[in-house]
């Protein structure tokens, strides 16, 4: 079979991401059945929405069903192959993927047998499996393996023992395997073998996989249990071992901190050791299987811990371990169970739903963050059903005893031999408490006395401070602009703007190594987390010391330093050097070198050396336990060794000879300042930090007069490792990551500027696709600095250096906007002037000195030139332009009209960007302009997307990350949410308001496809886009995108601007668009999937030949941001955030917003400049049409003969990598997405409901309704908006009576008129961004369950809703109503995060409610039973008060609200409730933000007439 | 930043001059510094801008770091200012008073609203500087035992003297004139730049080890070959001494003076030098006509209303510039605009397009110029076409005629011919990097540029003090 491709071009492999559905069904009472198997059947069928295909849209990704071994069945099977099988648990089956090769597959299965044998066991014979591939699509056949079965004795070995032996051989079998044959028996694959289990799986659709296989259609196929799986992936390359179930287990979600656990694992992997297994352990590693994917490696790890010796649920336990932090409340015993596996495993960490057997038990568990649904059903026959959705499998009402979710954190489980389900606090309580963990922590961990006690600022030596910040090249504007603000704000400053000076690697600045290196996030497949809103399930907590061996479990495992943060004082490693333990031992080596004036990079080199063995001697000879790595003794005659190259050629030097397990390291360093720096420490390898000079600077800057004297030294210090803290943990938070555990040693960053051979040697397994620098550049800008430092100074001049990388000056940084191209540009489009334009152009475009891009080195190659009037019009080039997406909200009324109008004149197409649009401007000016936004971009926190708003664009664009600040959410302080911004996003004026770092329907890419069909059905005539930002992997997941059926991806580059984000990600986050584009371009190519996408790319692009650069390398469609805004007049004062643009752009301050005098014409004039530079280029290079040359990566080449020293190093051949293609058409969007609305439920509902299109009619329809069906009601809603308007009709004009399971986002966008009454239960999303519709929710007559302790419909309900109504007849689960704006709901409970980040409506909960309730909420009201008098322990208190329900008005409202849910819903417990009122309604607490109430009390009084005339901007807005 | 929109809440305040009867009595300057408040205010207004257009290419010539001294000023932190702004310019006192602030018609806020007041604040902070005993000698730690003989005591010269002299070099300046600064001190008038101020920094370039030989005119009283034999290095910093003249019929008679030769009369006389009383050009009780615009003109006019001039005429041959900035030179370039001084404001009548035809006179002495209009038209982008209205000749009377158009290169005679030196297009010395076609001989200043601004010659000294240094370090 073809092989995975292998890395090319700028595709790496590993950045593959896969998610999916997961399901299991079983027998609680372990009886067998082929029943089950049927069941898994439908399950699996009822979840292929949630898998994707391939291009050729019949090759699956992958499914699979995991069993118990059907005795019966291969008996009688074996039997006719003439072997017989030993009684039930005395042989193992093994499922074998071969070569079709036959020679080669018999080799493999010599080995496998010769394995077995080798463990002491018997083969008994070999199976073929019958299958048939006619079912199988193009590409899955392409790569269709040999399957067989191999049966084996297990002769004297018990069940566990065997099931160990078989686990070694299989091990055994592959490395055998892999040294034989290497990649050429990549076929050769055990699926499983095992005594209990057996999976059957393959590269299928889900109905595939039981047409494929005919023996798990066979009734003698028994099982008590099944785990299934359907696998949708970004690639479409064909793999069969990647299908799930693995052996263990079937996973939906995303291990973000893979990498981290994996260079873990390989630390721990010399200290292994085991009673249990056979002394050699040769074997076993590695550990993890190469090239495994996420979930791969995570079942590698768990059946080496199950196998090891401990239990299914403990080893899970340790790899995802729930949130223990102190607001949660767990046993002691627990937490301490928790605390002490913490100093052995670091968490597996990101969004998991994990489904999870050993044959005997059968369970589910779910991550911290709950991020993935996991819904089950127990019927009272004894069957439990478990799923990612629910409504898979239909029972009757009467059978349904309960119905549940997972919980984040908790875990769900079904012992088949006890024949019973186990609860999450039985299953915790009894492996916490089996061994004494609470006690060998007491006794153990290691506290130091005064460490991290109240922090001093030290003085240190100031006469020399100066000079040792040069040499550590500390500038001015740092101090200023990032130190200054943390340590009086304790916050990681704000700036505005992108970021337009070159990369490292371009700079003739010497550069830290820090800014070789961009911060990779989260986007699409896994979701950034919440670092402010959910915080409480973040840690920086760690352990550092000697790490024994994780397959046992001793007091003395524990014994290491616990730090509760990575960063140390000065103080605190004078503390440290003071450790005499004997069991605990600190050594100081240093990280300093002479510097050699005739060979630098020697003396650099000797220097590494030289560290290494200092570490090594300090471990092996000094038994340390501890190494500070300093750089203090660095002064006059001594430089430094840059502290990151220092930490992580330690870090891999250590790995690599199995020692790094066996000390801490610990920095102290006087380069370390930023967020960026200890992020990227912390990534590879330090465990702690001491920024020396820091807290001297601070110091000094104090004594000057920058810092206020007023403010306590031990303040300022604290203030500024607040600021770094929380600068680590949104750095963790983009990444999805929430443990500091599992952000070190995971490497989350891509190199750009860095050459191979230092990263191969230094950095191992950072991607770094461009080459650059190496140890000699290095080490040459270690000599400047030093120079600087030592050589004497210009008279009169200042101690430091102003530096310039924020703010522009003469002899700082570079700036591609500078005083010049500012404004020659703006020459140009005031006046109309070519020459200045051509002058603008020119100095843009022409690097050759200064270079400032990547783009900055491509040369276009001589090519026969044409007459330029035979090329595409200019007219027609210009349609391909649009602006960024700049909020109203970012920027003025005026400045957001101005570029709408230009658009539309154009043909462009100008964005929205996140905060809605004035309805107003969808009515033409009398003129013929018109001001609606082509595109309206729909962002995490939805603020004004309604059913209008989306009915009214052409595209509709779903940012899932922003250039400036991928990963990251914003803010919009109270105090500039004007009345006019407050109307445009649904909230009152004067409260904050908050977008959340993740779409929180977004938390895998299966959800992006369902929001994307969502939003096709809101608008099915306009285009999807998907925004990305350009990292590692961006084509990768552009594929998926692709596959998730989106029009358009658009992908930014690193540098666009931004009204408001930290500095560290203008500055550290993302790569450059060129990258980005070349690598989407290259894998979708590979998969034959670039037809069917149009592909845009943004991100600081100012020139024609910026056009063409991005066209020729895969790009067809162009988004200015920043430029357009200089068109306006804006000179980047870089004060959006301040809401001080003196321009009247950046601000909502009426006297600034009377200075705006930007005018359409000077945008228009803009883009016809910039599409005549195309023009004339495409022309030269002989391009008629702007398509032909879409792709065209031959026509670039690479500057020759550069002299910059670091830009030498830089290679781009892979970015100039070609893909195959097999016509032209292939390479940009020649064709369309096939269209799936057509079999939506709703065009059946709008015939029926005729009659209301014609006359406003009332009418009623009755349907069925199963979970495959999705997203009812919203095609309806957008036929319903376009002809009645927003407001839509009257209430329950039309009325759809459904009975069953509902689909993902019923009721999706709702218009006003429409009721939906389901009678049955629904999946997530319900309500999404309800606009004036009414859905009702009612527990079936007849149902035996208490409708208010059972789960009826799913997570993330009524999710930036901005009006209607919900009323529920049960328990909601996770973030229920985030970011509602203006709903009213009813529920009668509700899981964690309920409430979070609303910003109006009403919510009445009827029953519990999970933690962190109310969070980052701003608006609205939320009444909820309190009956246990606990709810302020759930709920989060920063934003909002709690009131007892006193005043009339309150109890009417709520009173009448709950009468007509309980005329609504029948529901009981509102009957009870109401029944008892006078005894009730104390026992309602009301949730009201401290903002909202102000608000409402302002507007009570009358007051709020200034509150028009307060600024709002800073968010987002992108160029 | 200094303050958030300090620009909405402050509007620009003028520097306000002494009133007009009290002021053209004297010879004193004639600004009334801001008071400590408003100045706090002033530098409140700026915004301390991502592109700050004032420290550009388009604004302030030596790059002051303008955002960073007005936030300084602003918190009060004074010291740290005057750092600041020394570490870019050796001379704030002097463009701090006469510099026509380029920096201030680059500043953002000009764009739509009136720009901050940098050239004052300048002013405040290094007079503030020298109040509080803050600028003190840099004496450097050790000497170099290099030798350079700085021609002429300039701007320019100045600053290469004091940037050379603070890194250890042995610094000698000569000087034609009786005391140093040039045209500092003989060619600004006393009212725009009193002459202690030139004396105070002139004390501290002697605490660092600067010597001054005054009175010495180079090439005639000592030779280019003895500097050679002397010296490791020479600078020309001499100027643009070599005035525009008029050559028309006329320009022979008596009372026809270049501006220069004017201005520095009556410097002279202010300081106490010794006058020539048959060499005294003086303007009382006569009708007085200043041919040129510019601001030496400008000065012309005001030392003649002081001296008690009957009347004073300004003419120009360019047409008077539009009073807000034409779309031809848009901000931020420094826009042609109509712009009136002080000395303007005194009183002076001023005529546009008019050019001088011939001069006629009674005896030796001038009676009245014979002038006509002209006409500017636009031939191709970058050039016009000039010719003389018909019928619109008309006579100017005068009995002094004062010369301000500007002046041309150099004076050639004397070293520059002494060395040999390659010259450019213009007739200024050609330099590469400040090195002229003779290696141990720099140039910088007008001498170099032509006659400039004196911001651009400190700038141009800094920047040559460097080359030089680099030279005698290798």
């Amino acid at each position: 079979m073809p092989l995975m491709p292998k890395d090319q071009g700028l595709y790496e492999a590993r950045r593959e991401h896969d998610a999916c559905g997961i399901g299991a069904v079983v027998n609680i009472s372990g009886e067998k059945d082929h029943l089950i198997i049927q069941y898994s059947k439908e399950i699996l069928l009822n979840l292929h929405h949630r898998g994707a295909a391939s291009a050729d849209n019949v090759t699956g990704d992958g499914a699979g069903v995991l069993s118990q071994i059907p005795h019966a069945f291969f008996k009688s099977e074996t039997k006719k192959l003439g072997f017989d099988l030993p009684d039930p648990g005395l042989y193992g089956v093994g499922m074998v993927f071969g070569a079709k090769d036959k020679k080669l597959r018999k080799e493999c299965d010599k080995l496998l047998e010769k394995a077995i044998k080798h463990y002491g066991m018997k083969v008994l014979g070999w199976r073929e499996v019958p299958v048939s591939a006619e079912c199988l699509g193009e590409i899955a056949l392409s790569a269709e393996p040999s399957i067989r079965q191999i049966f084996v004795d297990g002769g004297s070995f018990d069940h566990d023992a065997m099931e160990r032996q078989l686990f070694m051989s299989r091990k055994r079998a592959e490395r055998l395997v892999l040294e034989a044959f290497g990649e050429a028996a990549h076929d050769f694959y055990v699926t499983s073998l095992s005594c209990k289990t057996i999976c059957y799986k393959g590269m299928f659709m889900a109905w595939q996989l039981f047409a494929y296989y005919p023996d798990i259609n066979d009734e003698r196929f028994t099982s008590a249990l099944a785990i299934v799986h359907q696998r949708y992936s970004t690639n479409t390359f064909p793999n069969w071992r990647l299908a799930q179930p693995f052996r263990c287990i079937a996973h939906n979600g995303e291990i973000n901190t893979l990498s981290g656990n994996r260079n873990c694992t390989r630390m721990r992997e010399k200290r292994i050791e085991c009673k249990t297994f056979s002394k050699d352990l040769s074997d076993l590693l590695p550990i993890l299987t190469p090239g495994g994917s996420d979930s791969a490696c995570f079942d590698n790890m768990l059946e080496l811990l199950h196998l090891g010796g401990r239990s299914m649920p403990h080893s899970l336990m340790m790899m995802i371990p729930e949130a223990f932090g102190p607001k949660y409340h767990i046993s002691t015993d627990k937490r301490a169970f928790y605390e002490y596996h913490a100093s052995m495993m670091e968490p597996w960490d990101g969004p998991a739903a994990m489904v999870f057997t050993d044959g005997r038990l059968l369970g589910g568990t779910l991550d911290r963050n709950g991020l993935r649904p996991c819904r089950y059903t127990v019927t009272t026959d004894g069957l439990v059903i478990l799923a990612s959705e629910t409504g898979v499998v239909e029972f009757p009402p009467e059978k349904v005893r309960t119905r549940g979710r997972l919980q984040p954190g908790k875990m769900f489980l079904v012992d088949t031999e006890e024949g019973r389900i186990i609860t999450d606090n039985e299953i915790k309580g009894k492996v916490a408490r089996q061994k004494p963990y609470r006690r060998w922590l007491n006794e153990n961990h290691i506290e130091l006395k005064g460490l991290f006690d109240t922090p001093e600022l030290v003085e240190g030596t100031p006469e020399t401070l100066a000079a040792r910040m040069r040499m550590f090249g500390y500038t001015r504007e740092e101090l200023r602009m990032l130190l200054l603000p943390m340590a009086v704000n304790g916050q990681e400053p704000v700036g505005s703007m992108g970021n337009d000076t070159p990369l490292a690697v371009l700079s003739d600045k010497p550069k830290l190594l820090y800014n070789y290196f961009k911060q990779l996030f989260a986007q699409v497949t896994n979701p950034p987390i919440d670092p402010l809103r959910e915080g409480l399930v973040m840690s920086l907590m760690s352990f550092t010391g000697k790490k024994l061996n994780v397959l046992d479990e001793t007091p003395e495992h524990c014994r290491q330093l616990k730090l509760p943060h990575p960063v140390l004082t000065n103080e605190d490693i004078a503390r440290l050097r003071g450790v005499q333990r004997d069991n605990y031992k600190v050594e100081t080596i240093q990280a300093v070198f002479e510097i050699d004036e005739e060979d630098p990079t020697l003396g650099l080199e000797t220097a590494l050396d030289r560290l290494l063995n200092d570490a090594e001697h300090a471990i092996l000879e000094k038994d340390a336990s501890l190494i500070i790595v300093s750089d203090k003794t660095a002064g006059p005659g001594l430089a430094p060794i840059p502290a990151l190259l220092a930490v992580s050629a330690l870090h891999h030097s250590l790995i690599e000879k199995g020692l790094r397990g066996e000390a801490g390291l610990i920095l102290e360093t006087g380069e370390a300042r930023e967020v960026q720096h200890f992020c990227l420490l912390c990534g590879f390898g330090a465990n702690g930090v001491n920024p020396y000079i820091v807290f001297e600077s601070l110091n000094h800057m104090q004594q000057q007069g920058d810092i206020p004297q007023t403010m306590e030294a031990s303040q300022i210090a604290s203030n500024y490792i607040a600021a770094i803290k929380k600068g680590i943990l949104k750095t963790m938070s983009k990444m999805g990551i929430s443990t500091l555990r599992s952000y070190f040693n995971a490497q989350l960053f891509e190199a750009i500027g860095i050459d191979k051979n230092v990263i191969d040697k230094y950095f191992t397994g950072t991607s770094s696709r461009i080459g650059g620098i190496g140890l000699e550049q290095i080490a040459a800008d270690i000599r400047t600095r030093y120079r600087e430092a030592y050589s004497p100074r210009k008279p009169g001049s200042l101690e430091l250096d102003f530096g310039g990388d924020y703010h522009y000056r003469i002899d700082g940084e570079r700036h591609l906007w500078n005083p010049t191209t500012v404004s020659k540009l703006q020459h140009a489009v005031y006046y109309e002037d070519q020459k200045a334009y051509d002058d603008y152009a020119e100095s843009i475009n022409n690097q050759a000195k200064e270079i400032c891009t990547l783009r900055g080195l491509f040369m276009l190659k001589p090519s026969e030139p044409i007459p330029i009037e035979e090329v595409e019009p200019a007219s027609e080039i210009v349609k391909r332009f649009c602006t960024g997406a700049m909020s109203h909200g970012s920027i003025s009324k005026e400045a957001h009209e101005c570029m709408a109008i230009a658009m539309n004149r154009l043909g462009g197409m100008s964005n929205t960007g996140e905060g809605g649009e004035d309805p107003v401007r969808y009515t033409l000016e009398p003129n013929g302009d018109s001001k609606n936004s082509a595109i309206k971009q729909i962002a995490s926190a939805r603020f004004g997307v309604t059913i209008n708003y989306l009915a009214h664009g052409r595209e509709i664009q779903i940012k899932m990350a922003q250039g400036a600040k991928p990963g990251e959410g914003g803010q919009l302080p109270g105090h500039k949410v004007s009345q006019e911004i407050a109307r445009l996003r649904y909230s009152t004026p004067g409260v904050t308001l908050i977008s959340p770092p993740p779409h929180h329907d977004i938390y895998s890419i299966e959800d992006l496809a369902q929001l994307i069909y969502d939003l096709k059905c809101s608008n099915p005539e306009a285009k999807v886009s998907v925004k990305l930002v350009s990292e590692v992997g961006v084509g990768t997941i552009a594929a998926g995108v692709s596959k998730g059926n989106a029009d358009e991806v658009l992908i930014s580059g690193h540098d666009g601007g931004t009204g408001a984000s930290p500095q560290s990600s203008i500055k550290h986050a993302g790569c450059p668009w060129e990258v980005g584009i070349a690598e989407t371009q290259q894998v979708l190519v590979m998969n034959k999937l670039r037809d069917r996408v149009r592909v845009q790319v943004d991100g600081q692009l100012r020139t024609g030949r910026d056009v063409v650069i991005g066209a020729l390398l895969g790009a067809e469609q162009f988004g200015f941001g920043t430029s357009a805004l200089v068109c306006m007049g804006c000179t980047l004062l870089r004060k959006c955030h301040e809401g001080a643009c003196t321009y009247g752009i950046a601000t909502q301050d009426p006297e600034l917003r009377k200075r705006f005098a930007g005018k359409p014409e000077y945008i228009e004039r803009f883009f016809y400049f910039i599409a005549e530079e195309a023009r004339r280029i495409m022309a030269q290079l002989g391009f008629r049409k702007f398509n032909e040359m879409v792709g065209c990566v031959d026509k670039l080449r690479m500057q020759d003969a550069i002299d910059h020293y670091k830009a030498r190093g830089l290679d781009y051949s892979l970015i100039f990598h070609q893909p195959k293609a097999d016509k032209p058409s292939e390479l940009y969007n020649s064709s369309k997405q096939a269209y799936h609305l057509k079999d939506h439920m709703d065009w059946g509902i709008i015939e029926k409901a005729k009659a209301t299109f014609e006359s406003k009619q009332k009418v009623s329809i009755d349907l069925p309704i199963k979970n495959t069906d999705r997203t009812i009601g919203t095609i309806l809603s957008n036929r319903l908006v376009k002809k009645f308007g927003p407001d839509g009709l009257e209430d329950d004009t039309i009325t759809i009576n459904l009975s069953g399971s509902a689909g993902q986002s019923l009721g999706a966008f709702l218009i006003k008129g429409v009721t939906l009454k389901l009678i049955g239960d629904s999946n997530d999303y319900l309500g999404k961004g309800l606009s004036g519709g009414r859905i009702i929710v009612e527990t079936p007559f007849g149902s035996p369950f208490l409708a208010h302790e059972n789960i009826i419909v799913g997570n993330t309900l009524l999710y930036g809703a901005t009006r209607g109504e919900v009323f529920i007849n049960g328990m909601a689960g996770e973030r229920f109503c985030v970011r509602n704006s203006g709903a009213t709901a009813v529920v009668e409970g509700v899981g964690d995060h309920g409430c979070e980040y609303m910003t109006g409506g009403l919510v009445v909960v009827l029953g519990q409610t999970g933690c962190n309730f109310a969070a980052g909420m701003s608006g609205g009201i939320a009444y909820v039973l309190d009956e246990l008098q606990l709810f302020d322990t759930l709920c989060n208190l920063d934003m909002v008060d709690l009131e007892s329900v006193w005043r009339q008005e309150d109890k009417d409202l709520m009173y009448n609200l709950i009468q007509k849910h309980e005329k609504l819903t029948r529901s009981s417990r509102a009957r009870r409730i109401l029944d008892a009122w006078p005894d009730m309604v104390g026992r309602f607490v009301k949730v009201i933000p401290i903002d909202y109430r102000k608000a409402l009390e302002r507007m009570r009084a009358k007051e709020d007439r200034d509150t028009d005339s307060t600024p709002a901007t800073e968010e987002v807005f992108n160029g | 930043m200094a303050k958030t929109k300090g620009f909405l809440d402050y509007k620009r305040q003028k520097v306000a001059y002494r009133p007009v009867d009290q002021r053209v009595g004297d010879f004193q300057e004639i600004e009334i510094p801001l008071t400590p408040d408003a100045i706090n205010q002033q530098a409140a207004r700026c915004a301390d801008c991502g592109i700050p257009f004032c420290h550009s290419n388009s604004g302030c010539p030596i790059a002051n770091r303008i955002p960073e001294f007005n936030d300084l000023v602003y918190r009060g932190r004074w010291k740290e200012a005057c750092e600041n702004l020394h570490s870019t310019n050796n001379f704030p006192e002097i463009t701090g008073r006469v510099c026509p602030a380029p920096c201030e018609t680059a500043c953002t806020m000009a764009v739509n609203d009136e720009p901050v007041l940098i050239r004052h604040i300048e002013f405040q902070i290094v007079e503030r500087g020298f109040a509080e005993g803050w600028i003190v000698p840099l004496i450097p730690e050790a000497k170099t035992g290099k030798k350079v003989a700085v021609i002429g005591s300039g701007p320019a010269g100045l600053a290469v003297a004091q940037q050379l002299a603070r890194v250890g070099h042995d610094i000698t300046v000569f000087e034609k004139d009786d005391k140093p600064g040039g045209l500092l001190r003989y060619g600004i008038p006393d009212f725009k730049l009193e002459k202690w101020v030139i004396d105070r920094r002139i004390q501290q370039m002697e605490a660092e080890g600067v010597k001054f030989q005054t009175g010495v005119e180079v090439g005639v009283d000592i030779s280019g070959n003895y500097l050679h034999k002397m010296f490791d290095a020479v600078c020309l910093t001499m100027g643009a001494g070599q005035p525009r003249d008029l050559t028309v019929s006329g320009r022979g008679y008596d009372n026809i003076h270049f501006a220069m030769d004017f201005l520095s009369m009556q410097n002279r006389l202010n300081s106490g030098e010794a006058i020539n009383q048959d060499k005294l050009i003086t303007a009382h009780d006569k009708d007085v006509v200043v041919i040129g615009g510019g601001d030496t003109g400008s000065d012309c006019v005001g030392t003649s209303r002081r001296q008690g001039a009957r009347s004073i005429t300004q003419i120009e041959i360019l047409p008077q510039p539009p009073e807000t900035c034409p779309p031809d030179t848009p901000w931020p370039q420094w826009p042609r605009t109509m712009r009136t001084s002080s000395s303007h404001e005194e009183g002076c009548d001023r005529r546009w397009s008019v050019t001088t035809k011939s001069i006629s006179g009674v005896g030796t002495r001038v009676h009245h110029l014979n002038c006509c209009q002209v006409d500017w038209q636009k031939k191709t982008d970058r050039q016009w076409d000039i010719r003389d209205v018909p019928n619109s000749e008309f006579e100017l009377k005068a009995d002094l005629v004062l010369l301000a158009m500007g002046f041309l290169h150099p004076v050639h005679e004397g070293l520059i011919e002494a060395f040999d030196l390659k010259l450019d297009r213009q007739g200024n010395v050609a330099v590469n990097d400040y090195q002229t076609s003779v290696p141990w001989v720099f140039s910088a200043g007008d001498t170099v540029s032509g006659a400039s601004l004196i911001v651009r010659a400190i700038d141009a000294g800094r920047k040559a003090a460097d080359a030089v240094d680099q030279y005698l370090r290798q």
